[in-house]
This record gives C-alpha cells, structure tokens and sequence, in this order.
C-alpha cells in the first residue's frame, strides 16, 4: 500500500513538474469575427515554430469581451496575456499604463510597412502600444444594377447631395427596396459610430478647444436633419433598430440600393455564399459636403499585452505572428488572398495578386488613408478619434447621444429636442469629470 | 345536453392551452431549426418555415471549434455544486425561520431579499480583486461560490413560504405521541415538505445553469461554463446566427431534458400551497 501511495505521488509529482519545464500557455482574448476565426484555425502554424508556447484561445462577443478585459486589466488580474482591443482603447489605456509598449518586435516585423494612420492611432508618444491586426473604414456599398436603372453613375467620391437624390431615385417600396440602408440602433459603436462620423463631414465636432459640447450647434442640427429625413424618405421601416448585422441582411437580401458602413462588410457583400446580390455591388468613398472630410471611419482590431501578463516574452512572439507579413501569406496560401486580414500594411496594397483578388481593396484603403484620427474634424478638437473621442468618458456619452438620435430616427422625439437633450446630458457629464466648468 | 356543452368547452379550452403552450415554446423551436439552416438561410425574409436545405454543419463547426464537454462539464458541476450547498445552507435556515419565529425574523429575510435588488455589476470589481488576491478567478469553486451565495436568497424564501405552509398542529401531534426532535425531522416534516424542497432544487438549478454575468465575467476557460460557449458565437460584426442557434440549443439541451423528466415535481412545487 505505501509503494502504491509513493508510486502515485512521485508519478504525479513528474506530471506536475512537465508542463513547467517544457511550455509556456498563452491565454488570447479575441472577438467573434472572420477574421479571428481563421487566425485560432491557424494557431498550429506559430505552435510548430515556437514549440514551447501553448496557445489558449477565449472567444467572446465585442461587447462581453471589453467589460471582461476592462475589469481584468484595471484590476491587474492577469487572467489573459494578449488581448484585442480596438484603436479607442489603446491610447486611453496606455496612458494609464495598462498596457505593455511593443519595443522588442523582430528585425524583420518591418514596423515602418504598416499603414501610417493606423499606427498612429495605436501609438503613444511614438511608442507602439498594440499592433494591428485588420483596420477598417466605412464606404458606400452601392447595387450596380439600381444605380443603373435610377440612370445615375456612382462618381468616386460622391456628395452627400448626390447620395440623397440618388437614396430617393432608387427607393421602390412597392417592391421592398430602399434607397438607402444606415445604422440606427442607438450605441457609441452603432449608430454614433456613422452619425459622428457622418457629422465630421458637415463640419460639426462633438468638443470644441475647451471641451465645450458643440450640440447646440447649426452643424449638428443640419447633420441630424438630414439623416432623419433621408431615412424617412428612403430607408427601410423600422431602421432605428439597425445595426451593422441587421443591415448586412437587408443588404444581402437585395433590400438596399446603397449602405454606408464597414469596409470588412466588402468581403460579406461580394461573397455569393452569403449574399444574393454578390455580383451587382460597387464601391465608393463615403459621402462629404465639399468642406474637406469625407463621412468615414477609422478602426483596427490589435493586439496588445496587458501589464499584468506574466509572459510578456511569448506574448509579443505571438502578437509578432499573428500581424506579419508572413501570417498575411499564410493565409493567401490556405484560404486564398481575398481572405488575408485588410487593412494594415502598405505592402499588401502594392500587392498585384491581392489587388486581383479583392475588388474592394483599392476602395478600402482609399478610405483609410482618408480617414485622419489626429485631425478628424473641419474645426479643431482637442481629442483623438475619428468615430469617437478617445477619452474613458466617451462609452456612456455616446450611448446616451445615440438613444437620443435614434429616439428622434423613430419619431419618439424631434431632433431638435433631441439636440437639446444631448447638449445637456453631454455637459453635466465633462461638468462631473473636470473637463469644464 | 350538458355533458355535449362540457365537452365542447374542454376541447376549446385545450386548443387555447396548446395555443398559448406553442406560442410561449415558439422561440425555442425557432432556435432550434435555425441550427439546422444555412448561414444563407437563417436570415432570409421572407424567413423559412420548415422547407429549407437541411443540414448539420452548424453542429459540426461548433464542435470543431469549441470543447462542448468542457463547458457542459463545468456547467453540471458549477450548478450543481451550487444548490447543493445552497439547499444545505437554505433548509435549515427557512426551518428555523418558518417553525421558531423570532420578532427580527421578517426583517432578516427582508435584509436577504435586498441584497438582490443591487445591480451586480455594482460588486463586480470587489468580488473581482477578492476572487484574484484568493486565486479563485476562473475557477469551478469561485464560480460555485459566488452562484450559491446569488441563489441564497431566492432559495430560502421559497422554501420559507413552503415550510410555513406545514400546519404547526401536525408537529405537535407527533410531540404527543413522543417523537424526538430527528424524529420528527425525518418522519414528519421532511416528507411534507418534499414537493417544496424538490421544486426549490429545480429551480435553482435551473437559476445557476442560466446564470450569464458572473460566469462570464469570472471565468475565462478552464471554468467556463456553457453561458461562455453561447457567448463566443455571438457577434456583431458578421451573420452567424445559424451556428449561434447550434450552440445554443446544444448549451439549453442538458436542462430541457431535466425539466422534462421533472416538469410534474417542478409544477407541484409552484403551485404548492397556492390553494387552500
């Protein structure tokens, strides 16, 4: 009985003692896109070239996953090692120091191939905090064949003016098509995520120099104006409960002449497994108003590492794998170049066989190169962020302007009521956290 | 005459139950065959009933990508770990309560009542730093911790309202007739209050099996319960509402069949005293 005992505690000391001299686990956060789905298929791939790292992978929905990470890295619970976070995250985080600087990235990791903006937006003080997995933009996906037959030709960057009579020629609600298909669900990433957006074009800003809330501006009453009655005219019943998804379907079902969202969307829209219309959709620059900003956005899903991580080393080996030009290969070569990560290096874009392959390409990264986060407005701002302001405060505000915007989409509240609501809720809020007095 | 008239009114009466039945089961039996569509499919409009290409692949990437036993695994053991000790905890508190008032009883269960009434997520970040300074974080024992201690309250209320339904004079006939206070335990009471007990159980199950915020916010794999595997199907940039569907009808499977098989002590229990 006592060998017995003894023979099982020393087996089980050896067990307990492998793990430990052979392997370090790494523990991903990530989100449930395209894109990440691949990538966790592809893990293999970096778990053969680094044999003593282990990767664990933790999928979660957007949402989910940054109250999760938020809690854990404030909390420095050390629970992940590399997370995906977005370029609102970044530069917040890093200034609290929540994030490790990526400084010890190889030789051969050509930091200076990926895309200016991009790397500005994820940089602190000229120090890469994350590093980018795919970057998107927003432009017009438009229906060839509506275009056609409403007989107008789609310039490349149009105006809003064009798009709105273009919304209007196109809709049949007869038949259930629409001119025009735009986000309304209210959140700071739904519907605020395109009117914000959308405002910069206008020449509106949500913080003038001294953090003022500019809602009470004629900028925001033309830019909500307009977007409440173009929908009305020529958006589909029940659009104040769009979001991305919900438009992606109508889209697919051949239900929109044009959408104004993601670039990522390109590759759902054009793919003749998801959609019914794959092969009658054109691309444009989204709309402006001739004062020099186009209505487009700015993201990238990156990777970071949380200060709390214990395996900063192999973190930063992974993180250097999964955004390389080599993973970008990998993928060209397993799944085809349509389906390699958009959005992050110049040298995919003077890539010929790429160019081929993704028809949207040139589209996309015209429209990140338009999209500028250090100056995203016609008038000066003292934030960062296209789509956003890149302050901690910005989740709860832009939540609470979206219900009031896609309260005035609905028809609940007027859109001038709407704007006075805003303007108030805004300004007790920077009054709360000391940006103004 | 009259027996025509009653069965005319059963027949009605039956069609509306089934009626009401169907309508309330309708979003379950929509989940279910929308795991069996085609991405394609599951968002067409106008959307398809029952003729549409059938198929299991939904299934086969859900479990090619996630490990199902894993999470049904934890969530068995984090649920049913949980209302154990929550039944062990809650059946002698409500006892005492129900048989041996005191004047603060109504203010204690009161107090337990309160303390549901907070937003969770106003305790999150304390629990958080108290499960990372003890190790608990992403643990089946932290997760079997924290769904015990939310259940606590709910659990000891009902089995309150079912113990006190107990008449005071049946215990005292059996004191007459000389049974000890284990007796009186064993023989007595706990076959009266058994409905109640077994409903209590189910339900809380039930609870701890669904519950979605402290399990997805304190586990992130080896603990993680099934709530995580719904949640890493779901997204919002992109239509997978088809493999969604999957796995959720796959994560609800488990307790389907329980309530199944337990539906006559579960309704029981709900109705337990409601007529007097």
């Amino acid at each position: 009985m006592k060998n017995l005992i003894g023979a099982a505690l020393s087996a089980a000391a050896l067990l307990a003692a492998i793990p430990a001299l052979a392997e370090t686990t790494l523990t991903v956060a990530t989100v449930n896109n395209g894109d990440m789905i691949r990538m966790q298929g592809l893990t293999s791939d970096f778990e053969g070239k680094n044999p003593d790292i282990k990767v664990k992978w933790v999928t979660l929905e957007e949402n989910v996953l940054r109250q999760k990470v938020t809690t854990d890295i404030a909390t420095k619970g050390g629970q992940f090692d590399v997370l995906t976070i977005g370029t609102y995250e970044v530069p917040i985080w890093a200034k609290k120091n929540w994030l490790v600087a990526l400084d010890k990235l190889p030789a051969d990791y050509d930091v200076d191939d990926l895309l200016p903006k991009i790397r500005d937006a994820l940089s602190v003080d000229g120090k890469l905090y994350a590093a980018p997995f795919y970057g998107e933009s927003s432009m017009i996906m438009y229906r060839t064949d509506l275009m056609q037959k409403a007989g107008l030709t789609m310039p490349d960057s149009p105006t809003w003016d064009f798009v709105i009579d273009a919304a209007k020629k196109m809709t049949d609600k007869a038949n259930d098509v629409y001119g025009i298909c735009l986000r309304g669900k209210a959140g700071w990433g739904e519907n605020m995520a395109f009117l914000t957006a959308m405002s910069n074009s206008f020449g509106a800003r949500w913080f003038d120099e001294k953090w003022e809330p500019q809602f009470d501006t004629p900028e925001w009453k033309d830019t909500l104006t307009t977007y409440v009655n173009l929908m009305k005219e020529a958006g589909p019943p029940g659009a104040s409960s769009n979001g991305f998804n919900e438009n992606l379907a109508l889209f697919n079902a051949g239900k929109c002449g044009m959408w104004i969202d993601a670039t990522v969307a390109a590759s759902f829209v054009t793919n003749p497994k998801e959609s019914k219309v794959a092969d009658k959709v054109g691309f444009a620059l989204a709309p402006n108003k001739g004062l020099g900003k186009n209505a487009n956005w700015l993201w990238a899903w990156s990777l970071a590492i949380p200060a709390g991580s214990q395996k900063v080393d192999a973190a930063e080996k992974f993180i250097a794998w999964a955004t390389s030009k080599g993973y970008t290969e990998l993928v060209a070569s397993k799944e085809g170049w349509a389906n390699v990560p958009p959005g992050t290096r110049t040298s995919l874009y003077n890539n010929a066989e790429y160019t081929k392959a993704a028809a949207f390409a040139k589209m996309t990264i015209d429209s990140i190169n338009s999209a500028d986060p250090s100056h995203p407005t016609v008038k000066p701002v003292p934030y960062v962020g296209v789509q956003y302001a890149a302050i901690p405060e910005f989740q709860g505000l832009g939540t609470t302007v979206g219900q009031q915007f896609s309260a005035a989409l609905s028809g609940a509240t007027t859109v001038d009521a709407a704007l006075a609501a805003a303007q108030k809720s805004v300004e007790r809020e920077m009054k709360r956290a000391g940006y103004i007095k | 005459m009259a027996r025509k008239v009653t069965g005319a009114k059963t027949a009605i009466w039956t069609a509306a139950a089934w009626l009401v039945g169907f309508i309330i089961f309708f979003p379950i039996l929509w989940m279910m065959l929308t795991s069996f569509k085609t991405e394609l499919d599951a968002f067409s409009t106008p959307p398809s009933f029952l003729f549409f290409h059938w198929t299991t692949e939904n299934y086969a990437t859900v479990q090619e990508r996630s490990d199902y036993t894993l999470h049904a695994m934890n969530s068995i053991i984090t649920a049913g770990g949980s209302t154990l000790i929550a039944m062990a905890i809650a059946i002698p508190a409500a006892w005492a309560m129900a048989f041996a008032p005191t004047k603060r009883t109504k203010d204690i269960l009161l107090w337990m009542l309160s303390t549901k009434m907070m937003p969770a997520v106003g305790v999150l970040v304390p629990i958080y730093l108290i499960y990372r300074d003890f190790g608990l974080l992403d643990t089946r024992i932290g997760l079997i911790v924290v769904l015990c201690l939310g259940n606590l309250p709910i659990v000891i209320w009902m089995l309150f309202t079912y113990f006190k339904e107990i008449p005071k004079d049946i215990l005292e006939a059996a004191r007459m007739d000389g049974a000890t206070i284990t007796k009186e335990l064993l023989f007595v009471l706990t076959p009266m209050a058994l409905p109640g007990i077994a409903s209590t159980l189910l339900l809380n199950v039930i609870l701890a099996w669904n519950e979605a915020f402290w399990t997805l916010n304190l586990s992130t794999s080896a603990a993680a319960p099934l709530t995580t595997f719904i949640a890493s199907y779901s997204s919002p940039e992109g239509l997978f509402w088809a493999k969604l569907s999957a796995a959720s009808t796959l994560a609800i499977a488990p307790i389907l069949i329980l309530g199944w098989f337990s539906q006559k002590q579960l309704v029981r229990g709900l109705t337990f005293g409601a007529v007097k």
